[in-house]
């Protein structure tokens, strides 16, 4: 533990005792403390040891799923390139809906009305691109309907933070509600209940590509290069900026790992990609769309949450509202704006499963979607309770969810043993929050 | 600008020491039928430590808000700087560079200390974007400035700082604001002997900076260690406000207990009326 503070007086070094020096030496974040990788690397167990884990429990999961599905899958197809395309497309509107809740949880809320804000999100955007209706452009209806279901959340928003009733109640109300509306959008138009996203309308197959689509090779190896790149360059001069002024940064071999695992993640990912998995001799390869844009929304996501003021307010309303009150944040605006991006977000969820199922139909179950995207929050690491968590936690989440999902199909058990299993995975996950949660408040 | 008027004791001493930053003249605040402030002078130097003190109810906590812009006088006026000033809420309270800490600290545990210590006044880069790198070196200034160094890293989290080192970060966001007037709540409440010292230097340190500091505290050790002037609060009634070396333990405690520095009942309500 290295960091050497302004010479203190003599006087005052006693006055820190050494329980004291210990507690803090556990909750310090690792990067803030270490100068060099050896250090960081202590820190990093110390705090583990302490209770505060991050997101090594969920990593830890995701590698346990992975080893015990690829030996005990039949002719061991778990990690199959094509397999874990089909992971991930699966587990796409988990991710998503897992990083819309993360929104809420933060400040201390829950949205039980997400599954159908989905559902509602993905049936108008189907509706209003079918040809013989609406035949608006793709872009246009995503538009429509992201904004529509962005205002039901901040409905749902306005009624928590004016007349501050219990949000668990409110959005079970909408979650009724949402059912409701849901039903009738879908028996709009001449489709008997069931608009769809197949045929050659170029509209329509822009939805379904969503999820369907590839992304050509030679196009994926470069955008990747670029974005590995950007993100390497970006990471790398802030670092060394701020360790040139003296500002708390990672040492420069920590910095350089973390760029060096993005390129190979990166590499990886396209990689798996890029083989063909198609059947016979229709060939399937490219980055399917879909990750693009789970990506991209957890980039934008985490860029608002952790570099802007509104991100800033969120966390301090989660941690503690009374002190965000006193600082003059607009309590009552962050409540209803955290509701209306967690719709929004729901809404490219919906989008995404709706191009999954290749359309929508009545049999969306709103409430098992919501109940994965709480599930997926909090398997990444997100509290219940308010305050802690980040939007990477719900893909993380969402992953092992879709792992489990994926797993337990190929060995051929049907869907009660699915939600067994998912359901411990949360209790562990729950467990794990409640238990550093508390070690956290005894320290403190 | 030293037009207040020497009728009595306690001003005189006042115009003595130094014009007052702050000065409550006469103000008269109730709830409903319960009178919590009757007719309350009250003087805040720069420069100086004012320690209020008063038995629970006396109305240290009302006046604190009164001035800190929570609540409004009924009647009475509050002048800042020789000017009346209406202070309509905390904001207006910071604008004229008065900050408040209170005794629950209003840190968020889960935000670092250069985070908590922006909270709501954030500064920016171009664009949307929090200028991190500005605020923490900034941060670091001020900790410094006050000798706050018994911190590991400006970057740990609230929660996991000590008692003393909490009210030390509220303590150094209060004053980050070029704030001339820094008003504390209990500061060593709850705080153990070497954290009170820690708390009780850096309340030193404000003083020596020019800044009026007000402290309320229920502990007389704290108030002779740290006070240049000391006020107590009676019923709601200001009864006494001199320098400290003016008081022993003893008078305090008998103006804290009733109203006055002899026992008796008559004698408790001409005092506190002799005093305005």
């Amino acid at each position: 533990m290295a960091r050497v503070d302004v010479s203190p007086p003599a006087e005052e070094v006693v006055e820190d005792p050494t329980a004291a020096t210990q507690a803090a030496m556990i909750e310090v974040p690792p990067a803030i403390v270490a100068q060099s990788l050896g250090d960081y690397l202590r820190a990093w167990t110390t705090r583990i040891r302490g209770g505060d884990s991050g997101i090594l429990p969920v990593l830890l999961g995701l590698l346990i799923i992975a080893v015990v599905f690829e030996v005990i899958s039949p002719g061991h197809v778990f990690l199959h390139a094509d397999n874990l395309v089909n992971l991930f497309q699966q587990s796409a509107v988990f991710m998503v809906l897992g990083m819309a809740e993360v929104f809420v949880l933060l400040i201390g809320e829950i949205d039980l009305a997400l599954g159908y804000e989905a559902a509602v999100g993905g049936v108008i955007a189907v509706q209003f691109v079918q040809p013989v209706t609406r035949a608006w452009p793709w872009w246009a209806a995503i538009i429509v309907a992201l904004l529509s279901v962005a205002i039901i959340g901040a409905f749902w928003g306005v009624l928590v933070a004016y007349l501050r009733l219990p949000s668990f109640i409110v959005t079970l109300g909408g979650f009724l509600i949402l059912n409701g509306m849901m039903l009738i959008l879908l028996l709009l138009g001449p489709f008997s209940g069931y608009p769809s996203l197949l045929g050659e309308d170029s509209n329509v197959k822009t939805l379904y590509d969503l999820m369907w689509g590839n992304i050509d090779a030679t196009a994926s190896w470069i955008a990747m290069a670029v974005i590995v790149a950007a993100l390497g360059g970006l990471v790398w001069f802030r670092d060394s900026s701020r360790r040139r002024s003296g500002l708390v940064a990672p040492p420069p071999s920590l910095t350089l790992i973390k760029v060096g695992m993005t390129a190979v993640i990166g590499v990886i990912v396209v990689a798996i990609c890029d083989t063909n998995r198609g059947v016979g001799f229709v060939e399937i390869k490219g980055v399917p769309y879909v990750i693009p844009i789970v990506l991209g929304v957890c980039a934008a996501w985490t860029v608002l949450l952790e570099q802007t003021r509104f991100g800033r307010y969120m966390y301090a309303l989660g941690g503690n509202a009374e002190a965000a009150r006193r600082a003059g944040i607009n309590l009552a605006q962050i409540r209803i704006w955290a509701f209306a991006l967690c719709a929004f977000t729901g809404g490219i969820g919906g989008m995404l499963y709706a191009s999954y199922l290749g359309g929508m139909s009545n049999n969306v179950n709103g409430g098992q979607l919501v109940l994965y995207a709480v599930a997926a929050a909090v398997i990444g690491g997100t509290s219940l309770f308010g305050g802690r968590g980040r939007v990477m936690h719900g893909v993380l989440g969402g992953l092992v969810i879709g792992g489990i999902y994926n797993g337990m199909y190929l060995q051929g058990l049907s869907v009660q043993w699915t939600f067994i299993v998912t359901g411990f995975v949360l209790l562990v996950a729950v467990t794990i929050d409640a238990v550093s949660r508390r070690g956290g408040l005894a320290r403190a | 600008m030293i037009e207040t008027t020497v009728e009595d004791d306690a001003s005189a001493a006042v115009a003595e020491a130094d014009a007052p930053l702050l000065m409550v003249r006469g103000v008269d605040k109730h709830f409903g039928a319960v009178q919590a402030l009757t007719k309350v002078d009250l003087d805040l130097p720069a420069g100086h430590v004012t320690c209020l003190c008063g038995d629970n109810g006396a109305g240290k906590s009302v006046l604190t808000k009164t001035i800190a812009g929570i609540y409004q006088p009924d009647h009475g006026q509050i002048l800042w700087e020789g000017r009346p000033v209406h202070i309509r809420n905390a904001r207006d309270a910071a604008r004229l560079g008065i900050e408040t800490v209170y005794q629950d600290l209003a840190l968020a545990d889960n935000l670092d200390i250069v985070q908590n210590m922006f909270l709501g006044r954030e500064r920016m880069r171009q664009g949307p974007f929090l200028d991190e790198d500005n605020m923490e070196r900034a941060a670091k200034e001020t900790l410094a400035s006050l000798r706050v160094t018994t911190v590991r890293s400006i970057r740990q989290p609230a929660a996991s700082l000590s008692g003393g080192q909490r009210q030390s970060v509220a303590v150094a966001k209060a004053v980050m604001w070029n704030s001339k007037l820094v008003m504390l709540d209990e500061p060593t409440a709850a705080l153990g002997v070497v954290q009170t010292k820690m708390v009780l230097d850096l309340v030193r340190r404000l003083r020596d900076r020019g800044l009026a500091v007000m402290i309320i505290s229920h502990n007389l050790n704290d108030v002779f260690e740290v006070a240049d002037r000391i006020a107590v609060l009676y019923l709601g009634r200001m009864v006494a406000q001199k320098p400290a070396s003016e008081f022993d333990r003893q008078s305090v405690v008998e103006y804290m207990t009733f109203g006055g520095p002899e026992r008796g009942a008559a004698r408790v309500r001409e005092a506190a009326h002799g005093t305005r």
